[in-house]
């Protein structure tokens, strides 16, 4: 029982870091139908720049809620800089092109990104400092709970929270949701569209910038490679819950990172990361929607 | 066929273009996983090797003549290094490789250094079949049966633990091997392995597994994989109450370790190669010059990569000729070599045999603790 | 492939001419070549294979597969598997004799068959799915064939599988790339050539039209799969060992990239963008040795990115090189349907 419950928490805070990623995935497909191969990589790169800029400001001098406040700052202002950046350099000029030339373009940015990564901050792993320290781990008799990982399951849920209010509440949100029903359509109402998707993406860009600095806290290890496998698995999460839909990615994050925890743990873990995949690959074709996500109906 | 005959033709030219014949200098090839998920080790080797010849040739070279050392990356892909091997012997016509790093990549190097009749010398390729795979293949690490041997015999005999864990790296032929080994001996004297977890390398996550393996209470536990992952499995080891002490293998060395297991690796045990607590004169000095030159303290695979090197500029020396059976006969002949990574002797399967020390983390660096006799 | 033309003997009679002067150059001269450039020659002819067959899914018909190298990754263990095994059980057998050649000839077919109904398998309900589905589903495929790998122990599991014998050549390579663009391009000749770029062309409109996509879909995917194999197993018998960690996505980019490169739906676009992408990574080698950085990923992600900007469509887009050269009788063949 104590395996199991243990195993419950384990799950949820794995879930979550999937769910920070997921959710800018999930913003980003939701406007424009596209699989940005390359969030990962900007989420990579969130950590990087969370951890020069600690180094830079010797954050890790006096720990404290505030340093990774700043260093969360410098990572989404950074990261939303790259986002806009690679909005407007590779997938604006193909606005008009089919679908499979954007998604190779994406892929190519990915590759972009990892290799000059590597030559730009080396290969090798580097620590990334500790510039928040919760005083001791709480623990419930044997039970244990990193109080960073709560902090981060917090984060997901209230950045979920934003995000669902920007979407819902705020005229950005109301042109996006615009946009993302028709590009055309939404254009002949007045909506400036390629302004709303590069905004979309630039928050997208900066919530990755912040899982980045946040995922480094939790798992102190930095490297250029860092962003392929948490990537592609926020990708399922995101398809999991239904992809476009913000909620749908939390839930669906939260699903794989408890189901990974439970193949691992009761059955194999050889087989952990052929698991996302077999997800994924049922559920596009039994529910191809996801969880939450709402019919299209394809247009002739 | 006319535009894919000039793409040929170009390929060709631009390919053969530079030629690297010097009469004074003796050409040494190297591949390396310079980039890639593995460059991190690739690069570590490469200054190794590139300090060892930098100190030759301050020396005034072999026998007077200067080394030079031609480096191609492999990107951690087995058919990449194949085809590099093959350039630097076909095409450079080097004297000798060094490399590579990982045994899946020398495996694939391995049956064309023996065709051509090529010394081929790995620093760190632990997988005994590689050696196997002609007799101009050469290592100077001890391989997976003799380090899975020591730690199995460390733990029971030392530790007194009788009940372990493992935790294996399952993408990694390193970890897979030195599990198996350690798994083997283990049971044979009388321990028992109580559940045996993997994780992929470049994982951040490790929670699962520890929580499965706290679940069975095992005495220690064995993690053979390579110190970009046991700083993190450390830490999370140690979140979770797990206060057995930590086992790995020669992959732990590295200054990275501490930095990113922090208090949570202390008091944790691998074998290595060598100790930097040794006082040895050749120790001290290439801590020292490594220093210097690369700004950063050298892990194991530096060392490895650095006596390999030396290793083969010894046996040059004494070579009758450069060609490939004297080199290779010279080779054979190391012994009792007072490498930074111990005494090496080459033995007749072509291994380097070898002590190996056991290394405890303690809150100020790696402190010896034992020496295990082959 | 029950069409007559097929098979024709007025039809085969110029292939067979191609496959003897590769024969006779690799009796000829294959010893006396530089053997690096000969190497390159032969991971050219391979990646030849591996484009020219990912290019019957991702051009012709119009899908996006990202799990090429698991298909290939198939076809490489299982005819090694059976080589190894037959030479054991026999070790009389000598690899140059006629039975030697045969049972390799075997154990690549059975590679080929058996990547084939893997694609068939994957293919059966993926293919449903459009676009970046299919890619992001294809790509799953792929990393979990490379994780049941390292699961099999009697194959190697992460340690691989040295020690296969050395069976294949340059003559065998070789006759496989002119028999996988003799079979693409054969086969884009007949209806059912047509009926997968119909499905590219139009999906609505093929069905419409009688065509059953989805039938059509994994028809090209097994074939395509097919080829992937034998490219593995070809691979396999030359590197003389396998590693699953060679065959993970990065594998598959590669291969994409080529089709892109030379262009999606383009026979001979694919050749000559795998001839020039194994040859160029081979000549930037020569820069690294310079710049000691290997800027050889960051090239050819750039290039990808360069090329979908300026010229979406490949080198040769869906033409093949002979429509650039005005002499040839362009009514021969219309790539473009």
């Amino acid at each position: 029982m104590l395996e199991f419950t243990q195993h419950i928490i384990n799950g949820l805070s794995l879930g979550s870091i999937y769910a920070l990623i997921a959710l800018g995935y999930t913003m980003v497909f939701g406007i424009l139908q596209l699989i940005n191969f390359a969030h990962g990589d900007v989420f990579m790169l969130g950590a990087f720049i969370g951890m020069y800029s600690s180094r830079y400001f010797a954050l890790d001098r006096n720990p404290s809620l505030g340093s990774l406040f700043i260093a969360l700052g410098c990572a989404m202002i950074g990261c939303a800089a790259i986002g806009f950046c690679i909005e407007k350099l590779a997938y604006r000029p193909l606005r008009k092109s089919p679908r499979i030339n954007i998604l190779i373009t994406a892929v190519g940015v990915s590759l972009f990104l990892e290799f000059s990564g590597q030559l730009l901050f080396g290969a090798d792993p580097k620590f990334f400092p500790e510039i928040y320290k919760p005083s001791v781990n709480w623990s419930i008799g044997e039970l244990v709970i990193n109080p960073l990982q709560m902090i981060v399951l917090a984060t997901a849920l209230i950045l979920m929270m934003v995000l669902q209010f920007i979407i819902f509440k705020t005229r950005l949100g109301r042109a996006m949701r615009a946009v993302s029903f028709s590009h055309e359509y939404a254009s002949l109402m007045g909506i400036a569209t390629d302004k709303i998707i590069s905004s979309t993406f630039m928050l997208g860009s900066a919530l990755a910038g912040a899982a980045g600095v946040l995922v480094g806290l939790v798992y102190p290890k930095v490297e250029p490679l860092m962003g392929v496998m948490p990537g592609l698995k926020a990708f399922v999460s995101a398809v999991l819950g239904g992809i476009g839909n913000v909620t749908g990615a939390a839930v669906g994050a939260i699903t794989l990172g408890l189901a990974e925890e439970f193949l691992v743990g009761y059955w194999a873990s050889t087989y952990r990361d052929a698991l996302a995949f077999g997800i994924l690959i049922l559920i596009l074709i039994f529910k191809p929607t996801g969880i939450f996500g709402v019919e299209r109906i394809e247009k002739v | 066929m006319k535009i894919l005959n000039l793409f040929l033709a170009t390929a060709i030219l631009s390919l053969s273009v530079i030629s690297y014949s010097d009469s004074n200098e003796i050409l040494v090839g190297e591949v390396g996983s310079l980039t890639g998920n593995e460059a991190t080790f690739g690069t570590s080797t490469h200054n190794g090797i590139d300090l060892a010849f930098r100190e030759v040739n301050k020396k005034g070279g072999v026998n007077g003549r200067m080394l030079k050392l031609l480096t191609l990356d492999d990107q951690g892909k087995p058919e990449e290094a194949a085809l590099a091997v093959k350039k630097l012997i076909t095409q450079t016509k080097v004297t000798a490789v060094l490399g590579e790093v990982a045994s899946s990549r020398s495996l694939a190097m391995a049956p064309i250094a023996q065709r051509y009749k090529v010394t081929m010398l790995s620093p760190s390729s632990t997988n005994p079949k590689v050696t196997q795979l002609g007799d101009y293949i050469f290592r100077v690490c001890f391989i997976d049966p003799f380090q899975g041997h020591v730690m199995a015999k460390f733990a029971l005999d030392t530790l007194k633990a009788k009940k372990v864990a493992i935790l294996r790296d399952v993408k990694n032929d390193y970890s897979v091997g030195l599990a198996n080994f350690f798994t083997d001996t283990f049971k044979k004297n009388g321990g028992t392995v109580l559940v045996d977890q993997s994780y992929s390398a470049g994982d951040i996550d490790f929670k699962s597994q520890l929580t499965a393996i706290r679940a069975k209470n095992p005495e220690a536990i064995f993690i053979p994989g390579y110190y970009t992952e046991v700083g993190l499995i450390a830490r999370q080891a140690r979140e979770l109450g797990i206060k057995v002490p930590l086992l790995g293998g020669d992959g732990w060395d590295s200054p990275k370790l501490k930095e990113i297991g922090g208090s949570a690796i202390e008091n944790s045990y691998f074998s290595n190669h060598y100790s930097e607590e040794d006082k040895s004169p050749q120790v001290v000095e290439f801590i020292k010059n490594y220093k210097e030159v690369y700004g950063s303290v050298p892990d194991g695979l530096a060392a490895m990569g650095y006596d390999a090197a030396k290793v083969l500029t010894l046996a040059m020396t004494r070579a009758k000729s450069l060609n490939g059976p004297d080199l290779r006969d010279s080779l054979a002949m190391t012994k009792d070599f007072a490498g930074v990574t111990g005494k090496i002797t080459l033995d007749k399967s072509r291994n380097a045999v070898k002590s190996a020390v056991i290394l405890k983390i303690t809150n100020d660096g790696f402190k010896y603790q034992t020496t295990i006799h082959p | 492939m029950n069409d007559v033309t097929v098979f024709g003997i007025k039809a085969c009679w110029k292939w067979v001419v191609v496959i003897a002067i590769f024969w006779t150059f690799h009796l000829l001269v294959s010893d006396r070549l530089n053997p690096y450039i000969f190497d390159i020659i032969i991971y050219a002819g391979i990646n030849i294979i591996l484009a020219v067959s990912l290019n019957l899914v991702n051009g012709f018909t119009g899908q996006f597969s990202m799990g090429h190298a698991g298909f290939m990754s198939i076809g490489g263990y299982l005819s090694a598997y059976l080589t190894m095994l037959v030479f054991n059980l026999f070790p009389g057998i000598d690899t140059q004799s006629i039975y030697g050649t045969l049972f390799f000839l075997s154990a690549l077919f059975c590679g080929g068959l058996g990547a084939a109904v893997s694609g068939y398998l994957v293919g059966l309900p993926s293919l449903r799915l459009k676009g970046d589905y299919l890619a992001i589903i294809t790509l799953g495929f792929g990393e979990i064939i490379r994780v049941i790998i390292l699961n099999i122990e009697t194959i190697g599991g992460a340690r691989g599988l040295p020690g296969i014998p050395a069976l294949s050549h340059f003559g065998w390579v070789y006759t496989f790339v002119v028999l996988s663009i003799f079979t693409v391009w054969r086969l884009m000749q007949s209806p059912h050539g047509r009926a997968f770029l119909s499905v590219r062309e139009d999906e609505v409109a093929a069905e419409a039209m009688g065509v059953n996509t989805t039938k059509t879909k994994v028809r090209a995917f097994a074939l395509g799969a097919f080829f992937a194999g034998i490219a593995g197993g070809l691979f396999a018998h030359y590197l003389l060992y396998l590693n699953p960690q060679g065959f993970d996505f990065n594998k598959s980019f590669e291969i994409i990239i080529m089709v892109v490169l030379g262009g999606m739906g383009s026979i001979s676009g694919s050749v000559i963008a795998a001839v020039f992408l194994t040859a160029i990574r081979e000549a930037l080698r020569e820069l690294q040795q310079f710049t000691q950085i290997d800027f050889r990923m960051v090239i050819y992600s750039l290039m990808l990115i360069i090329l979908m900007l300026t010229r979406p469509n490949g080198l040769f887009g869906t033409k093949e090189i002979f429509h650039f050269i005005p002499l040839r009788r362009r009514s021969l063949h219309d790539v473009k349907a």
